[in-house]
């Protein structure tokens, strides 16, 4: 169809006796294009158009400032508690059988499926001072709703599948007889466990961390609920983009939404960059 | 699919011995911190929802979710999925044809490209179109000539809600019609079949339960879409208004019993989606590629 001269050498694609290639490619390139691309591009070009005093005016702004501080600070914290849990639970989920396996099995994913509205004001009600487990923290001191520990919270709860998900296939792949020989040549559990099967465990993890925390960076819905969205305390970056909105600020939303963009995309190479190291390292 | 010769070996692991696996106490410490974990951040949260929404009764419940504005909400929210989807279902068949069936140049750059709209903020998703579509947007002007609206309206919901429900359908269909091969699709159209028999009547049948999986997904965001549909929203009750968006509204008028009330239909969607999407990974867990951790 749009293939050039076969005896070409750099050939656009293989033929294929298979048609359609040409219909499909067209159209979704032609829907992601006007449904992603044009859309996302229009937000450089508005933030190039700014120029770079504006824009870097907007970006050393206290309220700027301390609002992706608070983003970026709680999706860490949260992605790093739901490493530990998450693949804690991916470990009993895989490895014991109990009654209810099954029913746990498919729990983990209510964050994927639960609105995130939904999820907001049931958090926010539980841990409210008056809530179900609000209460028993109070005495101890601990306030949780409307503070920056509410929205670690919420973005453990938006996390958590992200872990378990990432880790738990390749905790199924792992082979048993390697935890055997290395228990026959005198390793212990805790040995076998820290030395044989988190190094192979080690990228998967990496994978969920990043997968959990880029999404608790820009999650909003579960959040400004059980935040209490006090600037320079507990507003969060996204939130920020929608007050700018509201005032008619557009400069500064964009530029926000800018470095938010700009600030993930670095942190995926890190994570690239992690993980590259670890299957160097741990093979 | 299973080996019998293998299945004959099981009785051996499940009678582990000591080497493979933990002592008795450290499992229980793991079962139960894994247990206490899930019942307070997804079994508490599930529960509160039918509670507080129940709190004051099953009266004050039907009459919460029977007022004009909720029911609107519910219409709107029904809407949007029935426009959205689909359209993100056609995408997806037809990206998923285009990369699994050919090799091509530049096809891991538009796989990346697909799943792009996983790692941008919800708000930013919905900030993209009012830059695009706004008074001071770059289409505002001529928008505003020709008399479209699309910001603050239907059309702008629709939009962000198909841009953060993308990549869904895709996902799912890509690996597994990658796995699949082109082998059943070569013989249908060395037998005659054209390209459109081909797709009905052999690729369609192979993906189905992949296909269903996504587009369950996929429904369950599009109802259930918060943050990016807020900011296009511009929130007018009874017009733009979809459920997630009610809830809000209800729950800031200190409306407990409204918003949990519309809150417990959206968690209701959410089990049912759960449900459904077990039942697909047991029954049909060879046929589906995200069963199998792609």
């Amino acid at each position: 169809m749009n293939t050039g001269p076969a005896k070409a050498g750099w050939r656009f694609r293989q033929p294929s006796v298979i048609p359609g290639f040409g219909l499909t490619l067209g159209f979704s390139l032609a829907y992601l294009t006007l449904i992603i691309l044009i859309p996302l591009s229009g937000l450089v070009w508005r933030s190039a158009a700014l120029g770079w005093t504006d824009f870097w005016a907007i970006a050393v702004d206290r309220r700027t400032l301390n609002a992706l501080k608070i983003s970026f600070g709680t999706a860490f914290i949260a992605a790093a508690v739901n490493v530990v849990f998450g693949t804690i639970v991916a470990w009993v989920l895989v490895r014991y059988r109990f009654p209810g396996r099954r029913i746990a099995d498919a729990m983990v994913d209510l964050p994927f499926a639960l609105p995130t509205a939904v999820a907001g004001i049931a958090l926010t009600s539980l841990y409210a001072p008056n809530g179900w487990i609000g209460q028993l923290l109070m005495p101890l001191g601990i306030k949780v709703a409307y503070t920056p520990l509410g929205i670690v919270i919420a973005l453990v709860f938006i996390g958590l599948p992200f872990v378990v998900r990432t880790v738990q296939p390749i905790m199924e792949e792992i082979d048993k007889e390697v935890e055997e020989a290395a228990a026959t040549l005198g390793a212990n559990r805790f040995q076998i466990i820290t030395r044989v099967l988190f190094p192979g465990l080690a990228p998967a993890i990496i994978t969920g961390f990043s997968l959990a925390f880029a999404r608790g960076v820009g999650e909003y819905g579960s959040v400004i609920f059980i935040a209490g969205n006090l600037p320079f305390k507990s507003e969060i970056a996204p939130l920020l983009i929608v007050i700018r909105l509201e005032e008619y600020n557009y400069e500064a939303a964009t530029a926000i939404a800018a470095i938010m963009l700009a600030l993930s995309f670095v942190m995926l190479l890190v994570v690239n960059l992690a993980q590259t190291w670890s299957r160097k390292r741990y093979g | 699919m299973a080996d019998p010769e293998i299945k004959t070996y099981e009785p051996h692991h499940e009678s582990q011995s000591a080497a493979v696996t933990e002592s008795r106490p450290v499992r229980w410490v793991a079962m139960g911190t894994a247990f206490a974990f899930l019942a307070v951040f997804l079994l508490l949260p599930l529960i509160v929802v039918f509670h507080e929404a129940l709190a004051k009764g099953i009266g004050a419940y039907t009459e919460a979710l029977s007022s004009p504005d909720t029911r609107s909400a519910i219409r709107l929210t029904l809407l949007v999925a029935a426009i959205s989807v689909p359209l993100n279902i056609v995408f997806g068949i037809s990206a998923a044809w285009a990369i699994a069936k050919f090799e091509f140049k530049g096809k891991a750059f538009l796989t990346t490209l697909i799943d792009l709209p996983f790692s941008v903020s919800p708000v930013i998703s919905g900030l993209v179109y009012v830059l695009l579509f706004g008074a001071q947007g770059l289409l505002g002007e001529w928008m505003k000539a020709h008399g479209l609206v699309i910001l603050f309206a239907v059309p702008g919901i629709v939009l962000a809600t198909i841009f953060v429900t993308f990549p869904f359908v895709a996902r799912e269909l890509i690996p597994l019609m990658q796995e699949q091969g082109n082998g059943d699709e070569e013989a249908a159209l060395s037998l005659g079949a054209n390209g459109w028999q081909t797709f009905w009547y052999v690729t369609l049948p192979n993906v189905k339960w992949g296909l269903l999986y996504g587009v369950l997904l996929c429904n369950a965001r599009a109802m259930g879409e918060f943050g990016a549909v807020s900011v296009v929203s511009g929130h007018i009750r009874g017009l733009t208004n979809t459920m997630p968006l009610h809830v809000e509204i209800l729950y800031n008028e200190y409306n407990a019993v409204g918003a949990f009330a519309v809150a417990s239909l959206l968690a209701g969607l959410a089990l049912v989606t759960l449900v459904l999407k077990t039942l697909l990974e047991m029954r049909y867990g060879a046929e589906i590629a995200a069963a199998r951790g792609h």
